[in-house]
């Protein structure tokens, strides 16, 4: 789980990957010449930066002919977002117990 | 460093509510190790900057359930800031956090204001030059991910 994570958040720490990865979001299935034409990079840049966004989970390939075509898999971008699900529930329970705490404090 | 609140809501997680309590007593709450272990954690807390401490849960799946602190402001009876890290195997890629207590006084009592920011601003060389990316990039990916769950 520990390198998935990583895997996971040093293929987002790039810019031009994340907005490979947010295009492929927004407008569904692409190829590398098509993700090329927008991202301001070289052709072979492209295709490492897929490389890494396949690598993790991100993206997906599909084959046809000599074209292989790219989309994009946001559920992979659920551990990123876990913690933030998990501290925006923990705290308010917390301040609960604090709540109580306070009272008994008084006696 | 202060970034507009639209943009830390995104990345961060702010819990505020009002005590019918003093301010001095709150702080108390907040900063003696057995008061905090009543509400929070386990930890071996002390109100020094500089002090590391480690809250502790029970483990559960993917976590040891320790987490990494450090005290970075003390400022007594108003705010209070220590980091919030994965610990162990996980402190390369785990959380890297800020937790931040504001406390202010009210007419009723206290209003205590919690911030824990995303990112350290040190450290994480990778994260760091991300930061302002990953903004938008949670903005934009929020119709998507709603779409996938």
């Amino acid at each position: 789980m520990d390198t998935a994570t990583d895997t996971l958040f040093r293929a987002l720490a790039d810019p031009t990957r994340r907005a490979v990865y947010e295009r492929l979001c927004r407008q569904g299935e692409q190829n590398v010449r098509a993700l090329t034409d927008q991202a301001g990079v070289s052709q072979p840049a492209v295709s490492k930066h897929l490389a890494i966004l396949k690598e993790a989970g991100l993206v997906t390939e599909r084959r046809a002919g000599r074209q292989t075509h790219y989309s994009a898999q946001p559920a992979a971008l659920n551990p990123l977002m876990d913690w933030l699900r998990y501290y925006s529930a923990f705290w308010p329970d917390r301040f609960d117990r604090l709540d109580d705490l306070l009272q008994r404090m008084d006696q | 460093m202060n970034m507009p609140s639209t943009d830390q809501a995104l990345r961060a997680v702010v819990v505020e509510r009002s005590f019918a309590h003093p301010q001095e007593k709150v702080w108390r709450a907040l900063t003696q190790g057995p008061l905090l272990e009543e509400w929070l954690m386990s930890n071996d807390f002390e109100p020094v900057v500089g002090h590391r401490f480690t809250f502790r849960m029970p483990a559960m799946p993917g976590w040891n359930g320790i987490t990494d602190c450090e005290v970075l402001t003390v400022d007594a009876p108003r705010q209070l800031a220590y980091t919030w890290c994965a610990s162990g195997e996980e402190a390369a890629t785990g959380i890297s956090t800020v937790v931040t207590f504001t406390l202010t006084p009210t007419p009723e009592g206290v209003l205590l204001r919690m911030e824990q920011s995303g990112f350290k601003p040190h450290e994480d060389r990778n994260l760091q030059g991300a930061n302002w990316g990953w903004q938008s990039f949670f903005t934009r990916l929020e119709g998507v991910l709603a779409k996938a769950a």
